[in-house]
C-alpha cells in the first residue's frame, strides 16, 4: 500500500520536476513546480513528517510560489517565450550530469546501508512535541540565527526593488 | 514498507533534473526554480534518514533548509527585479556586470 503511494508520488513528482526544466514557458515552469512540491509534501507525509508536509505546503506552495507567479506577472516573459530553450554547444554540461547521476546511482545502490527496509521505532510519545522541544532547546542559537537571516533577506529585498537607487 | 533506498534514489533523480535546469537553460527565472528543486531533493533524504535511523535531527535540518530558502527566493527574486529595470534581459549569458 505504501509502497504503492512511494510510487505514485515519487512519478508524479519526477514528470513534474521534469516539466519544470523542459517547458518553454516560465508560467508552466512555475505551475509544474507548484504540483512536484504538492507531490514531494505527500511523500513527507509517506516518511512519517507530518509538520514538514504542513511547512512544504505553506511555504513552498503558500508563499514562494506565489512570490514566483508574482514577479513573473511583473516582469515582461514574452521574449524569454520566443526563444529557444536549450541551445547547442551544452554537450558538456550534459556529459557532466549524466555522469554525476550515475554516480550517485551507483553508489547508493552499491552500499548495503540503504538497504534498511524497517524503520527505527521513534521514542515513544508526540513525535511533533519532541520535535519542538529538541528544536527550541538544542537548535535554539540556529534557529535564532534563521530568524535573522531572514530579516536581513526582507530588508535586502526592499532595498534592491526599490525604484531609484539612493 | 518502503525501503531506504527509494526515497533517496527519488532524491538523486531530482537533483539531476535540477541540476540539469541550473546548467542547461538560460532564463534566469527556471534557474531559480531549479535550484528550489535542488534544496527540495536534499530535504527528501535528510527526511528519509531521519526517519528510517529515528532521529529527529533530519527534520530540524530540513526546518533551517527551507527557512534558508525562503530568504534566498527573497533575496534572489530582488535581484532579479533590480536586474531587469536596469538591464532588461532574462537572459544569464547577458549578465556580465561582474565579468564572470
Amino acid at each position: 500500500m505504501a509502497q504503492g503511494f512511494f510510487l505514485l508520488f515519487a512519478a508524479a513528482s519526477v514528470i513534474a520536476a521534469l516539466t519544470v526544466v523542459l517547458a518553454r514557458n516560465p508560467v508552466h515552469s512555475a505551475l509544474a513546480l507548484m504540483a512536484c512540491f504538492l507531490q514531494i509534501s505527500a511523500i513527507f507525509v509517506l516518511l512519517e513528517a507530518p509538520l514538514l508536509a504542513v511547512i512544504q505546503i505553506f511555504v513552498y506552495v503558500g508563499a514562494i510560489m506565489v512570490l514566483f507567479v508574482f514577479v513573473i506577472m511583473m516582469i515582461d516573459v514574452r521574449e524569454a517565450v520566443l526563444q529557444r530553450f536549450l541551445p547547442g554547444g551544452n554537450l558538456p554540461a550534459l556529459v557532466l550530469l549524466v555522469l554525476l547521476g550515475v554516480e550517485m546511482l551507483v553508489l547508493v545502490l552499491w552500499s548495503d546501508r540503504f538497504s534498511v527496509t524497517e524503520p527505527v521505532a521513534m521514542r515513544s510519545g508526540d513525535q511533533i512535541r519532541q520535535l519542538s522541544t529538541t528544536l527550541f532547546t538544542d537548535y535554539l542559537l540556529p534557529f535564532e540565527a534563521a530568524s535573522v537571516i531572514l530579516l536581513v533577506a526582507v530588508v535586502g529585498a526592499i532595498v534592491l526593488a526599490q525604484k531609484e537607487p539612493r | 514498507m518502503v525501503p531506504l533506498w527509494w526515497p533517496i534514489v527519488l532524491g538523486v533523480v531530482l537533483f539531476v533534473i535540477g541540476a540539469a535546469g541550473v546548467l542547461l537553460r538560460r532564463n534566469i527565472l527556471v534557474v531559480l526554480m531549479s535550484l528550489e528543486l535542488l534544496l527540495n531533493s536534499v530535504n527528501i533524504n535528510f527526511i528519509a534518514f531521519g526517519h528510517y535511523y529515528g532521529d529527529l535531527r533530519g527534520q530540524i535540518f530540513a526546518i533551517f533548509v527551507i527557512a534558508i530558502t525562503a530568504a534566498e527566493v527573497a533575496v534572489a527574486l530582488g535581484i532579479l527585479v533590480a536586474l531587469v529595470r536596469n538591464k532588461s534581459t532574462l537572459k544569464v549569458d547577458d549578465v556580465t556586470m561582474m565579468k564572470g
